[in-house]
Parts: structure tokens; sequence; C-alpha cells
């Protein structure tokens, strides 16, 4: 489990970055935190030959709020993020139990999860649910994708090569949503997540499919909760797979599309 | 630190006094095997097989010896090691023996197998190198479970094993025993399944070796349980005799049996430092512990048990089948598991008839080693379904059940040829249920909108298997006994060699405690000499809860001969009666006088010529232990408290209380501790790991995102009470206390999980529990 060999670069700015990877090609990958990447490095299931290290960029962590958006510095830990009081956004500080254990939110970014892009990441499933914009450099400029457009399957997004996340926008505040979801272990990726939103009566849901699902709950406005839930559960196409079957998966989906609209309800 | 609970007076037998170990290992500054570095040491990897069951066409290093910074790569050709052969002294209708090559050759049995081993200068290099391997198989069709390897026409993983059985023995069958099940009143039946597990230390497998040229010997630092053992089969593989190899274990991350058995890996790294005349270095990877390493507990157990109208228990019948992996291990061989099976199952209840068959079956998975309880986790689990199921048949609490047929008269002589020495079954059992009564759990299992169950388990575990109890499993090399020797330096230091060895357990400390208390001097003053062939008489290390009964008895014994040492020589100097000597308070009384050790020592060593007659210079002794009957049994009852979430399945436990009875606790801090660790692993057991493989034989679970070992997030705190029921042939007292955590836990949670389910006539008899299961088990009552 030791990486096969690579060349490190370090970037000091955001632009510099950016010319890394020009430079370099498809062989280089930007590293942050290090959580998937280096993991997957140590695996030699992924063997980039030139890591571009973006830790030392001024400017890429942190929490800003313009009026009713927030916005989030790619280079931003989801402990920052568990522990910043963010008010009517306040769900993505409560999500932020969900993701892994203390060390990797300690030290794993909101850019490298919505890079990395796992179907049942939190932060892939809070971009999609509360339609956030995710802002990214590439050698033309600055361009923003709303994060539906962005995720396109599994590890996969419209980032290009040449592109680096710099923020994540989210463009109102969700006073009313929640995420919730079930593992044999706490802190493992989830069997299924789902957050909703009260407010745009949007559910999405992880572990269902190869991107985060978007339900879109207009149609069983003024049903019951349970009914929305089962509506959810069963709107889906799902497998049965080694170790998990369709059934179970679906009744997941139910029980925590419920559970996270109580959780919202209470706010 | 907790209080002391067994503490005597002014003893330090019974004190949790701080650990000796404690200072180095909580700075950092211990050192283990990985913290060794010697000049121009290199790092081995191995080329591992990709298939589970082939042939072994082609081993072309050629590239490997290409890539920048390997120094050597060796097939087995190359290195022409003996092969790793354990035996039993059984005929060939019940054991089938396996040659264990160091390296594969001609074939491979499961994927990991070691098929070449590369030598760089760096771990980086040497993964390069492996990578550069090129290997031809022509595959085979795998076996890859328990029924796959017993079925009619099924390929052989060994050709001289025929239905790829290894180990087949029918240990017992009470005559009459099928009338006695057609004459009961009820009969049930238990069929369970458990995982395959990985005992997994914290500290993977990992070596560094070197050869002296001063000592014309090869050094090998390994993470080992076996020193000896490793040392005997070293020397035999590489052909040197027992004085060219020194075993030395450092500082260990934990062993659970996983490294109680000899490794290939070990054996090729000092091969190869060997050959190159330059110190080797091996670390196992966390892939490689997960897939290549020892593994443990593939079980499958068919048990009927038949009971009378009021609830006695009047036989039980089973049959157990061990699915072992491609080898049997050195030295237990593949018997380790069904022939513990076998011996023990009655357990702690009066079982007046009995028949049990059980078998090894070898596949193409990674071989198999003791884990932490052998074979008790399964069938206490499955004896204490065949309570619950009985309890529930019969219309009896399953509580009261039990008590009417635990053993409560000791000794007590079983079905099984077994002598029990005395317990407390039933007190643990009381205590144990009072206690979750008192803390209020059985009226909340009453709460219809939860789904609450409580579960228990009795047990007893039998400990200081001395040479006796070995040589009845028929093993070839019979571990047993325990020598230690004993030196009184200047000053009045002690130093005291065992032959077990701490690998997690506190023996610096524990080890201590026993030779102060013989000998009257702090245990400070105590070094414990532990883990080095050249220092130490053959030993058989430390597994088996036997460190504490058969090597602290040996201390004991030796630090008694001790004392009588200084006895004579301080009564000859103070003119007074040897047999009215006393050891105190760091020196020997005699009458009014009393002389300090250092002043006698000084006389052993320096000024010899003021010995009596006949005693030689020098103070030191030597002592041997071994168990004359059969062993001496800890118990202890396990209660659980689990509740299940309907929606998802998921198992939450809410309260755990254990209360063991390990006779006197010589530091009750390390026992409880003991019980914790051991709970959380039979936790694990029950409930989240697995080693699964595909119908290819590929493994599924090759990192912790997939062997789900549980954290302290699902491991509740633990409730532990103790009772004492000293041991009467033991030294001290104490029974052994390392494996009872593991074997209590899965049969408590097991049974906690199907007493919340009992409103759904729903059964879970598999572990680790399918959380899906429990959900659609739950869905019709939601």
């Amino acid at each position: 489990m030791k990486p096969a060999a690579f060349e490190y670069h370090r970037a000091r700015s955001v632009s510099g970055a950016v010319g890394l990877l020009t430079e370099l090609g498809d062989e280089a990958k930007i590293v942050a935190g290090g959580q998937s990447l280096v993991a997957m490095m140590n695996f030699r299931l992924a063997r980039p030959e030139h890591l571009v290290d973006i830790t030392h960029i001024d400017g890429l962590a942190g929490i800003r709020r313009e009026g009713d958006t927030l916005r989030i510095g790619a280079l931003t830990t989801h402990r920052a993020v568990e522990k910043a009081d963010l008010g009517d956004f306040a769900v993505l500080s409560r999500a932020m139990r969900w993701v892994g254990h203390l060390p990797i939110r300690t030290r794993g970014t909101v850019g490298g999860s919505i890079a990395h892009a796992d179907a049942t990441a939190e932060w892939c499933l809070l971009a999609v649910l509360l339609e956030a914009r995710i802002l990214v450099e590439g050698p033309s400029g600055r361009r923003e994708i709303s994060a539906e457009e962005f995720f396109l399957g599994p590890f996969t997004t419209a980032l290009e090569p040449d592109e680096l996340i710099v923020e994540l926008v989210f463009p109102r505040p969700a006073p009313r949503a929640a995420l919730t979801e079930y593992a044999d272990r706490k802190g493992d990726f989830a069997l299924v997540a789902a957050a909703v939103d009260l407010d745009t009566d949007r559910i999405v849901l992880g572990g269902v499919g190869p991107v985060p699902a978007v339900v879109r709950g207009e149609s069983y406005t003024g049903t019951t909760v349970r009914a929305r839930a089962a509506a959810a559960a069963d709107s889906l196409e799902l497998r049965d797979e080694p170790g998990i079957s369709a059934h179970y998966r679906r009744g997941l989906v139910r029980t925590l599309v419920e559970r996270a609209y109580e959780e919202a309800a209470r706010g | 630190m907790v209080e002391p609970r067994f503490r005597r007076d002014g003893a330090w037998v019974g004190a949790s006094v701080p650990r000796r170990e404690d200072p180095r290992l909580l700075a950092g500054r211990g050192r283990f095997v990985d913290d060794i570095a010697l000049p121009g040491m290199l790092h081995a990897q191995f080329v591992r097989s990709t298939e589970a069951h082939a042939e072994l066409l082609a081993v072309d290093l050629d590239e490997v010896h290409a890539v920048p910074g390997v120094v050597a790569a060796y097939t087995a050709a190359d290195l022409d090691l003996a092969d790793i052969t354990a035996l039993l002294d059984r005929p060939a209708h019940e054991f089938v023996p396996t040659a264990m090559p160091v390296l594969a050759r001609d074939k491979v049995r499961y994927v990991g197998e070691p098929v070449a081993v590369v030598v760089a200068k760096d771990p980086y290099a040497a993964e390069d190198g492996v990578e550069a391997a090129v290997v031809e198989y022509a595959p085979l069709e795998p076996v890859v479970s328990d029924l796959g390897a017993l079925a009619e026409g099924a390929p052989l993983v060994h050709a001289e094993a025929p239905r790829n059985t290894l180990v087949d023995v029918s240990l017992f069958a009470t005559e009459g025993i099928d009338d006695v099940f057609a004459e009961a009143h009820t009969v049930v039946e238990v069929r369970t399944k458990t995982g395959r597990q990985n005992a997994l230390p914290l500290e993977t497998r990992g070596v560094v070796a070197d050869w002296d040229d001063r000592d014309e010997q090869l050094r090998v630092q390994t993470c080992s349980q076996v020193p000896h053992q490793v040392r005997t089969v070293l020397a035999r593989c590489v052909g040197l005799d027992e004085k060219q190899v020194r075993v030395t274990v450092p500082d260990m991350g934990g062993g659970f049996g996983q490294k109680c058995v000899v490794g290939r890996e070990e054996i090729a790294a000092a091969a190869a430092a060997l050959r190159l005349r330059r110190p080797v270095k091996w670390i196992e990877d966390r892939r490689d512990a997960l897939t290549a390493a020892f593994l443990a507990r593939e079980q499958r157990y068919v048990v009927r048990a038949a009971f009378s109208a009021d609830g006695e228990i009047l036989g039980l019948d089973a049959d157990v089948v061990c699915d072992m992996g491609a080898y049997s291990c050195y030295p237990f061989t593949a018997g380790i598991e069904p022939l513990m099976a076998s011996a023990e199952m009655p357990g702690v209840y009066r079982v007046p008839a009995y028949r049990v068959r059980g078998r090894a079956v070898t596949t193409n998975k990674a071989p198999t080693a003791p884990y932490r309880g052998v074979s008790r986790p399964q069938y206490v689990m499955v004896v204490e379904r065949v309570f619950e199921k009985a309890a529930r048949a019969l219309g009896i609490d399953a509580v009261e059940l039990r008590r009417r047929n635990l053993i409560t008269v000791f000794p007590y002589t079983g079905v099984n040829d077994i002598t029990y020495d005395p317990g407390s079954y039933l007190e643990s059992l009381d205590l144990c249920e009072k206690t979750l009564r008192e803390e209020g759990w059985f009226s909340r299992r009453s709460d219809e909108n939860r789904v609450i169950g409580i579960g228990f388990a009795c047990f007893s575990e039998r400990t200081g298997y001395g040479s006796g109890a070995f040589a009845q499993r028929k093993m070839q090399v019979v571990p047993g006994f325990d020598i230690s020797e004993i030196r009184m330096d200047l000053n009045g230091t002690v130093s005291v060699t065992t032959g077990t060895l701490s690998h997690g357990q506190s023996h610096e400390t524990t080890m201590a405690q026993i030779v102060a208390d013989r000998l009257g001097v702090p245990y400070d003053r105590v070094k414990i000499v532990q883990g080095d062939t050249d220092r130490i008489t053959y030993g058989w290390g430390s597994f088996a809860s036997r460190s504490i009964t058969i090597g602290g008895s040996a201390v004991a014994a030796a630090s008694v001969k001790l004392g009588d040492q200084l006895k004579e020589i301080a009564a000859h100097l103070l003119s007074g009666d040897p047999e009215a000597a006393v050891l105190e308070d760091g020196g020997v009384r005699v009458g009014s006088s009393w002389l300090p050790f250092a002043e006698i020592a000084d006389v052993a060593y320096l000024k010899a010529h003021l010995l009596p007659k006949g005693v030689g210079p020098g103070l030191a002794a030597t002592a041997s232990f071994d168990v004359g009957g059969d062993g001496t049994f800890s118990n202890a009852t396990h209660g659980c408290v689990v509740e299940l979430d309907p929606g998802t399945g998921g198992v939450e436990i809410l309260r755990y209380v254990c209360v063991e009875d390990c006779g006197v606790a010589i530091h009750p801090q390390v026992v409880e501790g003991q019980a914790r660790g051991g709970i959380a692993q039979g936790i694990a057991g029950a409930l989240f790991e697995e080693v699964r493989y595909d119908e290819a034989g590929q493994p599924l679970a090759p990192s912790f995102m997939e062997y789900k070992v549980p954290t302290a997030m699902e491991i509740p705190d633990v409730r532990i009470e103790h009772l004492e029921t000293p041991c009467a042939f033991t030294e001290n007292g104490a029974k052994g206390a390392g494996e009872g955590g593991t074997i209590g836990a899965p049969a408590a949670v097991l049974n906690a999980v199907n007493d919340a389910l009992r409103h759904t006539g729903v059964e879970l008899d598999d572990t680790p529990v399918r959380r899906e299961a429990v959900f659609r088990a739950l869905e019709v009552t939601r």
C-alpha cells in the first residue's frame, strides 16, 4: 500500500494551479485534504504522475455570507463547516456529522468532496438539494456550473481536467432542510442517504444511482409525509445487489425520507 | 487506577498498580518491529497469487530485477526452502496433513498466497518490483465454501485430501443417544453459520531479519506470540540448527492468535536476509493483513438437543464443519477449531448424553489460525441458542431453564471426559440477571413502542491447557509447560524469565507483581525477560489464556526457590535457623535480625567465601510448571440489551453487563481491559465483521471500507462485575482471563436480537446478523 512514484507540485495561487494543470495535462491531479485520493493512490487504484497541492493557496478556505447567498471556499474543511454558526443554512453544519469520522472531517475539504463525486457523499447531496452552483476556474477564466449538471456519473463530473473548483455557492437559505443516512457503522458511506428541503419540496437521495437522485415533490404536495416518502421510494428503479436487495434499499429510502422530513420540520 | 477488588493486605497480587509498560508506550517510546532500522536494511514485499486456485505455470521475475531500487527477487525454486507441515498423531481417515510451502510451488490455493518475494531499497521500490512480476496461471475451479468443498465431485484443493476433508473426528458418541432423542419430550435444533473473521491485531505482522557473522546467527526480530516455534520452523526451513537462529520479539500491538502460528512471510524474509547477508524488513500492509493473513471462525453447526418436560437437558448431538482455508497452520493444524468445539461443547451444563462429529474442510481461501476463544464463541452461541429455543418450546423462562441445568457441584466430570474445577456458574447468572433487572431493563423491554430484547450467555472456558490436555488433541508438537529462570543481582534486584510473551497483556507488570509477593520486594525491583530465544529456555509463548495460569505459576515457583536460597544464606550469616527465616521488606528476617537482599547478594557474588558450606556462588533458580489435570475453568455470564430499528434494521446495543470469574485477578484493571477488548471483538463477530469471497474466490473485503470493524461509536460501555473462585492448583489461584470476553459476546448479542424479534416469529441464527434480515423480520409488524 505504497503509492507509485509521482511528482509533487505546490501551487501558490488559483491561476498558478490552473497553469500547472494546463502544463502537466491529464496525468495531473489536485490534492487537498487527500482523504479519498491518497487512499486510492496507496492501493495504486489511482496513479497520477503529478500531484498539484492546493492547500497553500491563500483565500480558498472560508465561509462568506452575502445577502441570501452563502459561499464556501473549496479548501474549507468539513469540520470548519460543522463548527460554523450558519443561521438559516444550519442544515449544512448539521449534515457534517455524517461525514466520516472526526479526523476525516478535520482534513477533508468541501471542494475535494464535490470533485470526487461519490454518489452518496453528503456535499454532493446538499449541493443538488439546495441547487448550489459550483464556481470553477480554468485557463479561459471562471464559470459556474449548477450542481445538477455537475455530477455526470460515479466519480465523474463536468469539471475539465485543467479546471479547479474555487467555491460552492448556495443561492438561498434553507431553514427547513435536513439530511439523514443509514449505514451499519457510523462514519461509513451511506447505504442510503436522504436530504429534503420543505420549502422547495425537493428530495435528493444518495445510494440509489450513479449520481445524487432528485425526486421532485411537487406532485405530492398536501399528502402526508409517510405518503410522500413511500411515493419517493416507489418512484425509484432499483436492482438487487450483492448483500442488499432492492426491497431493503427501497425500505431504507422510505424510512430516511420520512425521518429527514421530520428533522427538517423541527428545524 | 481502578480500586483493587481482591487485594490482600500488603499484597501486590490483586492490586491495580500502574503498568510498567505505560510510560514508554504512552510517550510513543515503545519499540515495535516497524520502529527497527538497521544499517543497510532492505524491504521485502510479496508477489501474491491473483487466482484462488490455479496451476502455477511460470513465475517470471526478469522485469522485476530491472526495476530501479530492486535488489533481489526470489521464487520458491530460488530459495529452495523446506515446507511448513503441522501434524496430528491421528490415522489417515481422521487427519490429512498439508505441506505449506513458504512460497507457492506448482499450485496456488488462495488469492494472496505468496508466490515470490521482492527485496528492494525501500518499500515503494519493493511494490514497484511486485508489479513487474509476470505470473502465468492455469486456473482451476475454486472451492469457495464448506458445502462446496464437501459436494460430490468437488475439485480438490489438495490431491491427497479426498472430499477436501483435512480432519474428520467423532470424539464422543454416548451409547443409546438415539433412544434418548426418540423418547425425549422436546427436541430443538439449531442451524448456524458463522462468518469468517480476521483477528485483526492493530499492528499487522512484520519481521526484521539479518545475519550476524560474529554470533554466526540469523537474528530475527518478529512480532510473534511464539518465538521458539518460529525458531524451530525457520531453522528447519532454511537448514540451520537451532543455535544459529535467534528470535526476539519487541513490543507488540496485539496478536489474538493470528501470530501464534508461524507465518510464511517471516520465513521468506529471513531466508532472503540470509542469502543477501543484509538486513531485510517486511511489514505487512493492511490490504495483505485483511486478505492474506491467517483468518478464523467460519463454521457451520447443526445441533440438536433433547429436553425433558421439566426442562432437563438429556442429550446434545452436534455436527460441526469448519472452513479452514487452504492449509493447516503450524503447530496447531486444521484440527484446532473442530477439535476444540468437539471436546468442549457441553460447557457449563450437565449434559448426560453427547455425540459429536467435527470436521475441518479445506477451501481456496486464506488459511486459518486460532483466534481468541477458538470455536468457543461459536459453540457457546449455538448452545445458548439451544437454551433459548428450548425455553420457548417448553414455556419456561430461559434464565430459569439455564439454572436447572448448570453444573453446581464441583469438581464435575462431564460426558466429554473433562473434569471442571470449581466455578461460579449459577452465581454469575444470578448476578447478571439481577443487575439488568435492577437497572430497569426488563421494564424497558416491555415498552410496546420500542423493540428491545435482552440476551444472556453462560459459559466456562478452559484455561491453562497443560501438556496433558494438548496431548489429548494428539498434536505431534505438544505445548503446555512453562520454565522460568530467576536471578537476583547486586542491589537485590531481580530478573526473571518467562516462556510466555506479552503482546499487550501487561506481563511486565503482572509477572512482577507475582514475584514481588513471593520475595517481598517492590514490583519495580523486578525485571521480566521475555521473547528472546537466546535468553529463555524453550517456551510456548502466549495463547490459550496460558500466561498467568502456567507462566505465572512457573515464575512463582522459581521465586520460591530463590527465596529459599536467600533464607539459607541469611540464616547462615545471622547464625540463625533457616526454618525460622522469613522474607520481609526486601530482606530476610531471622528472629530479631534482618538482612537486606542487597547484602545477601553482596555475599553471593562478591564475598563467596562467606557462603555456607555446600552453597555455591550466585543467586539463581529454575522452576517449571505444567498443569497435570484438565486445566482450570474461568467462567462468566454476559447480559446484553439491544434495540432494533424497524425502519432500517439497525441494531443498537443499549447495555452490556459481564459478570466474570477468573479466580484471583492479579491486576483487576488488566482483567477488565481484557474483558472489554474481548467483548468488542465478540460484538464485531455477532454484528459487523465478515471476510467474504465471491464465487471466483476473490476476497471482497480488502480494506476497512468493506471489512466492518466496529469502532468506539458501535461498542457500548460495559459494566463488569467480578466473582472470585480461586483455582486450587495454579500457584496464584488465578485462572486465565484473556479470551472470555470474546467467547460470551456473540451468544449474548444474538440472543438479545432474537429476544427483540420474539413477536415476529423470525429467528436469526447466523452471524454476523444482517440488518436486512432484521428489517424484513420487523417489516410485517411495522
